[in-house]
């Protein structure tokens, strides 16, 4: 209970800490807020006037101040931009990224992982060379220019997958949002070719997405299984006899199942924020290019809104992995 | 270990096979458009004052009268059945149409127009500084906006004005609303503005059926639209940021229309014969502000070298090939009195000579700010290497467009490099800009006797003589003024050849879907 709490507690600070500096930094900006809701044509007194109206006459500290309060009784506020409630916005573009972060992820840990251990295995053979770099790739491409590419390949010029946004355009106002996953939606709408639809859609950009932490796990995989096959008892293992397969399967992939899971949790996590270039590509209303629009467009409550999603999504996928490491690691039992 | 790699492998092909995809032709019915509007932060015709807001408005409000979109010298009457103008030229009075339905159902009469035109004042947004123009204030409002009988509404000014100037003005700011509607959803007196910012209460061709900000834009056809309803039922606008993407859609035709696409990407899709392109000179002007507060740029003879000092035909032919044309002076062309002289041409000899005269003959150090966007970037970059022949240095201040124009508003620049458009399409609004404020007030350009002037030509009620003072006026502006006018805009449309109808009209607001087949 008082660990709990202790978390807790911790938490409620990093929160608080990220949330002031990213006040801050807002307040910093050289350019005037007001000119988000007025537009450069306004006059010198509607200017003034919508100051005061969205309370930025106030000394920052009142205002962060009147923030905290209502952000502590569930009140984002309201975007500056459209003037819907901050909370109701995110919860709409939210399930777009996290469909797409969980897919990405998906593919990133069923390639990356078996892909590192062959490496692994194989080590300075033609394979592991190839899987480096296939790694290496995924690290120095651009991820925007791959993103077109894909979709001038395969959509443009060979027409095997769909273009740009969640389903073709012009369906996603047909699909009733329920979860907000399309691919779910689509499915309790019991409309077969929406689903096929939307699966499409997330093909180009999953995959993308899939093959950068795809990289990465590969490359972590790699180098965490060379470590453990190192180990004495591997030797010890192999000198009994014990066949190859158990030996690389049960006791070294159990050893490094723990550190592993750190690894795709952090990749999960960083898929989670958003993935501003890939979504500005495809089109795709999510988390990222919510907040980059909100930030070009000086729309400060939605920044901050945005900012505590992403620290949320950090810390809730930090505690999953703690309550993880508990159930897999034996020590900690 | 084989089974587990088969496994795996297995699982990817599954992932990774293409699936023969349900191709989604769009709906013949619809006019499926890739449009940026991420602009738009309100719905209330009374508080729009954004250039695809005006253009939503444009589509789903009528007003009182409107600009013919094929010829913005002449009126259309459409809330309105006709129009006169009092004996003194104070008073103007509007018949309304008979028989026209909002939305709602409930009848479009003089109530719902005097409502509406007073909204825009007592709300005091944006657009309200429009109506003030003509002594409306929040307090006598009320007073100088009546109903005569039921169908008949007067609008009374504190001065005779041009009868052009007014209706130019009022085909803009007179968006009706349906007032019954409106004020059921009043909140602490805002005269419904809470709810309208989202929805709607129109009477216009076509009615919003759902809107997702920076998202989607979806209207439909008013069946029962007076002057006949539109052929296609649904118009679908989707907010596509990345303008590559807006071509790729295009080219597939998973949509007809794509709205925002780079001067290459035109090029490229000109050779496509698919693909037809609408063009239409924008009221909207590229030009460069000299602050006269800084003392070099306070002399006449550096601001004359440094006209000569832009390549016109360069940057028109190269980087705005298609998407700009040459206009030097501040009133756009086509709108009463616009003067289409092009005394400036890249001349370095001239240049030089004029800076010698200053007592700059090697030129000088300045700074320019200017925004990240590409097509303002390429100007500033065009500009900075042609001023360095005559020895003019020019350090860039690049930032994001609210932050330059934080430093401008507060006249902390020495030249803004951007655009200016009229707010509404009479000649009155780009000089009043220009001449007065708030232009000539950040960059700190003040001539004794020069406002007087500019109100002068918005008063005259002969429109030959009103239009021989605003060439006057532009003619001064060319020798003496501390602006670089370059470019005029044109917008471009790039529409699939089975639509037709799609209109680009020469305001910002009047791009029509109406009109649209398919």
């Amino acid at each position: 209970m008082k660990a709990v709490l202790r978390t807790l507690l911790a938490t409620a600070t990093t929160l608080f800490g990220l949330l002031f500096v990213t006040f801050l930094i807002s307040r910093m900006l050289p350019a005037d807020p007001v000119l988000a809701v007025v537009g450069d044509h306004a006059s010198q007194a509607l200017v003034d006037r919508t100051r005061i109206e969205l309370g930025l006459d106030k000394p920052l500290l009142v205002q962060f101040g009147l923030y905290i309060g209502n952000v502590l009784q569930g009140d984002l506020g309201q975007s500056v931009r459209t003037g819907e409630p901050i909370a109701s916005e995110l919860a709409r573009v939210f399930p777009a990224t996290l469909e797409l972060a969980t897919l990405g992820t998906l593919i990133g840990v069923l390639a990356g992982v078996p892909l590192g251990i062959l490496a692994a295995l194989r080590k300075d053979t033609l394979i592991d060379h190839l899987v480096r770099f296939i790694g290496l790739m995924g690290y120095s491409f651009p991820i925007f220019w791959l993103g077109l590419m894909g979709l001038l390949v395969f959509y443009a010029t060979l027409g095997v997958l769909p273009g740009p946004g969640r389903l073709d355009f012009g369906y996603e106002d047909f699909v009733t949002p329920i979860t907000g996953l399309m691919t779910i939606d689509t499915l309790l709408a019991g409309d077969m070719d929406l689903f096929r639809n939307a699966l499409a859609h997330l093909i180009l950009p999953a995959g993308l997405l899939g093959y950068y932490s795809l990289a990465y796990i590969s490359r972590m995989t790699r180098s965490l299984m060379l470590g453990e096959l190192r180990q004495e008892y591997i030797i010890t293992a192999r000198v009994k006899g014990v066949s190859e397969t158990k030996i690389v399967w049960k006791h070294a992939l159990g050893n490094i199942k723990v550190p592993l899971i750190t690894v795709v949790a952090l990749s999960y996590a960083g898929l989670l924020e958003g993935s501003v270039l890939t979504e500005t590509v495809f089109s795709w209303r999510g988390l990222g290019l919510y907040i980059t629009d909100s930030i070009f467009g000086q729309d400060m409550p939605a920044v901050m809104g945005g900012t505590i999603v992403v620290g949320v999504i950090f810390i809730v996928i930090n505690m999953l992995t703690d309550v993880a490491y508990r159930f897999l690691d034996p020590r900690s039992r | 270990m084989k089974q587990f790699l088969k496994a795996s492998v297995f699982t990817l092909s599954i992932a990774l096979t293409p699936f023969a995809t349900v191709h989604a032709a769009t709906p013949k019915d619809t006019l499926v458009m890739a449009w940026v509007f991420d602009d738009i932060v309100t719905l209330d015709p009374a508080e729009i004052y954004e250039v695809s807001g005006s253009e939503f408005m444009a589509n789903v409000y009528d007003r009182l009268v409107t600009l013919d979109e094929k010829d913005p010298s002449k009126l259309r009457n459409v809330i309105a059945e006709s129009w006169s103008v009092s004996e003194d030229g104070k008073t103007f009075t509007f018949k309304i149409r008979p028989n026209n339905t909002f939305f709602s159902g409930n009848p479009v009469t003089g109530e719902d127009v005097e409502f509406s035109v007073e909204r825009y004042v007592l709300l005091d947004k944006n657009p309200a500084f429009i109506m003030n123009q003509f002594g409306l204030t929040k307090e006598n409002v009320r007073d100088k906006v009546r109903l005569v009988d039921p169908m008949t509404v007067e609008i009374e000014l504190d001065q005779a004005y041009a009868p052009s100037f007014f209706l130019n003005c009022v085909s803009y700011t007179t968006a009706v609303v349906d007032k019954k509607e409106v004020l059921s959803h009043e909140e602490n007196g805002d005269f419904g503005n809470g709810w309208l910012k989202r929805n709607y209460a129109g009477s216009g061709p076509f009615f919003l059926k759902a809107w997702k900000p920076n998202e989607s834009l979806v209207l439909e056809a008013n069946p029962k639209y007076f002057d006949g309803a539109p052929t296609i039922k649904r118009v679908l606008a989707k907010n596509v940021v990345e303008s590559a993407t807006q071509q790729l859609l295009l080219e597939k035709g998973d949509v007809d229309v794509a709205r925002n696409l780079t001067g290459d990407q035109l090029a490229a899709v000109r050779k496509n014969a698919d693909i037809t392109i609408d063009a239409e000179t924008k009221a909207t002007l590229w030009y460069m502000g000299l602050n006269v507060k800084n003392p070099i740029l306070a002399k006449p003879e550096v601001r004359q070298a440094m006209k000569y000092l832009v390549d016109y035909k360069g940057m028109a032919d190269s980087i705005f090939a298609g998407t700009g044309t040459i206009h030097q002076t501040f009133v756009p062309s086509r709108q009463l009195g616009a003067l289409d002289e092009t005394p400036f041409s890249f001349d370095l000899a001239k240049a030089k000579e004029l800076l010698a005269k200053a007592g700059l003959p090697d030129g000088f150090s300045v700074t320019m700010d200017t925004t990240n966007k590409s097509e303002t970037r390429n100007l500033a970059d065009a500009i900075q290497s042609s001023m360095s022949k005559a020895g003019i240095k020019i350090e860039l201040k690049v930032a994001d467009n609210k932050t330059t124009l934080t430093r401008y508003r507060a006249s902390e620049h020495d030249i803004y490099i951007g655009q200016w458009g009229s707010d509404y399409w009479d000649p009155h609004s780009n000089t009043d800009g220009y001449l007065n404020a708030p232009l000539a007030k950040r960059n700190q350009w003040e001539v004794p006797g020069l406002v007087d002037k500019v109100f002068a030509a918005r008063d005259e009620k002969d429109p030959v003589k009103r239009a021989q003072m605003y060439k006057d006026l532009q003619s001064m502006a060319l020798e003496e003024s501390p602006y670089v006018i370059i470019l005029q805009q044109v917008e471009n449309a790039a529409v699939r050849k089975e639509v037709k109808g799609f209109v680009l009209g020469p305001t910002f607001d009047l791009n029509l879907y109406r009109h649209v087949t398919k």
